[in-house]
């Protein structure tokens, strides 16, 4: 069994602390990886909330950390641009071996609002309600097939599992190859040497088989007779994407693959470990099982899936008494505004009634929020209620393996045992 | 107080008086009525306050901010009475104003 280093969070303080703070640089994957980046950001809220970070390992860059401060960026599209030309959407891009995409998630408008428009259909209330029942027996069978009394890993047997079929789904990928997806999507997000992928020519190599089976099924779509509703199809024929280049239609299938995927399955493997972690929340879940929505706002509030976004200036820009340049970079640390006590209550603690779950800085806001939010909390809400027709308990046996990644905050590994059926 | 008549997808009716200067979601919001998400919190930065407001109050309400605009146009189910809830400011000439809900906030 993987079992990870958890770190100490009171040393982690300590050292937090005791740095100048000029020093402080929460964007190191050892500090999301051992979870405890949190006393960097809180310090950073209180003393430096817009903050100059002079020196790491991807250059200089500004620490937005604030709930209205993020709010106030992720608005301001005309000033903190997101595009790919500059740099994109994760604190990496733009650095050496890190040539950003296109992909809608990574352009201004009106490119973006044109191409977003192309495929928001695949979540739209009524194919919302087309896939609720299938995700439900999906669901259902991945949860009938579990191991009884013995430790099993929850994030590749349920949180995988489920994701990777709705995202065959929405693409219409080969159902039995679609853990390619997952593998693929790993690597798209896997800093080399620290997991997955040992070097940049081996993620490169692993990316191309990626662009090739896309391009194979897009040239399969585009020529079809009848045009299907799925999020290749949708590229292939709007007149608006139909002719887009290659590397364009790579990136928005990267956009969508990670997007539809990573997200929500460490936010499934982060509510039974929030819940185990808080059994008092986890009791009164069960007895109230119409708390199941707002448990799952709450998660993806407590969870965070992406940590942050990243922007960069077009102009000399004041911001908050800080002189921002053009051209620097903006990293939004939703992480840390969704801990931000000013706007919400109890922040650190996980509430699954809490009066008002859905004020929660994970989605975004402003042009880019987040397409697949309802599918996302879709999925969340049905494996739940499924859950709780089939067991009492998922136990925690174990600490999880976490990603070590200053953008994917999610789980490698989490060991759980379901001690019973109901 | 001007009254604020809220509909719901479902049909069923809520008219709730709402001071002025309160904005018509903070008027759904505070009284408990269903069917506005407001995930936001009334900053027009996402499009969860999505509501239809009656032809026969269009033309007393402010037109649309870009934002405003924008953030309605990746909404699904948009029609040209669209509004953001968040960006109409109660007044008494909007006295008797009907808001219908969508079936769902995105």
């Amino acid at each position: 069994m993987n079992i990870a280093v958890k770190g100490n969070l009171e040393e982690a303080r300590d050292a937090a602390y005791a740095l100048p703070l000029d020093q402080v640089n929460p964007a190191q994957g050892i500090l999301f990886q051992t979870d405890t980046m949190w006393p960097y950001f809180e310090r950073l809220r209180k003393e430096d909330p817009v903050h100059y970070t002079a020196d790491s390992e991807f250059g200089p860059y500004w620490s937005i950390t604030k709930y209205n401060d993020i709010m106030a960026v992720d608005t301001n599209h005309q000033v903190f641009s997101s595009d790919f030309s500059h740099g994109g959407i994760t604190i990496g891009g733009g650095q050496a071996n890190f040539e950003p995409l296109p992909m809608f998630i990574a352009m201004d408008p009106p490119r973006h609002d044109i191409q977003r428009k192309v495929v928001t259909p695949v979540v739209s209330p009524a194919n919302l309600e087309y896939l609720g029942p299938i995700i439900r027996e999906r669901a259902g069978k991945i949860l009938d097939s579990l191991p009884i009394g013995e430790p099993f890993d929850w994030v590749d047997k349920v949180s995988i599992e489920l994701t990777t079929m709705t995202l065959a789904t929405l693409f219409d990928f080969p159902f039995e190859e679609r853990r390619k997806l997952t593998y693929w999507s790993d690597v798209v997000t896997a800093v080399p040497g620290h997991g997955i992928i040992d070097t940049f020519d081996q993620k490169l190599a692993v990316l191309q088989e990626y662009h090739a089976y896309f391009t194979e099924l897009w040239n399969q779509r585009v020529n079809a007779s009848e045009v299907k509703g799925d999020l290749i199809s949708m590229l292939a024929h709007n007149p608006a994407t139909r002719n887009m280049e290659p590397r364009e239609y790579f990136g928005n299938i990267v956009l969508l693959t990670v997007g539809g995927n990573d997200t929500t399955r460490n936010t499934i493997t982060g509510s039974v470990l929030a819940l185990n972690q808080n059994p008092d929340q986890y009791r009164k879940l069960r007895e109230n099982p119409a708390l199941i929505p707002s448990m799952v706002s709450e998660t993806i509030r407590w969870q965070t899936p992406l940590a942050h976004m990243r922007r960069t200036a077009l102009c000399d820009y004041e911001f908050q008494g800080k002189h921002i340049k053009k051209g620097d970079k903006v990293v939004m640390w939703y992480v840390s505004g969704n801990r931000d006590e000013e706007v919400i209550e109890r922040p650190n603690d996980y509430i699954v009634d809490r009066e008002n779950p859905r004020r929660h800085i994970s989605f975004g806001f402003g042009i880019h929020r987040c397409v697949g939010n309802r599918l996302a909390e879709l999925q969340l809400q049905i494996i739940w209620e499924e859950i709780f027709k089939r067991f009492p308990a998922i136990e925690q046996v174990a600490e999880p393996k976490r990603t070590y990644s200053t953008f994917v905050k999610g789980y490698e590994h989490f060991h759980v045992v379901i001690p019973k059926r109901n | 107080m001007p009254k604020i008549k809220y509909i719901e997808h479902s049909g069923k009716e809520h008219e709730v008086e709402v001071p002025a200067g309160w904005s018509v979601m903070e008027g759904a919001v505070k009284n408990l009525i269903p069917g506005i998400d407001a995930d936001c919190g009334g900053a027009c930065a996402c499009a969860t306050c999505h509501v239809f407001v009656d032809p026969a109050f269009e033309a007393k309400i402010p037109p649309k901010s870009d934002m405003e605009e924008t953030m309605l146009d990746f909404a699904p189910e948009i029609a040209p009475n669209s509004r953001l809830s968040c960006q109409i400011k109660v007044a008494p000439e909007l006295d008797g104003l009907i808001v219908r809900m969508p079936k769902s906030q995105h």
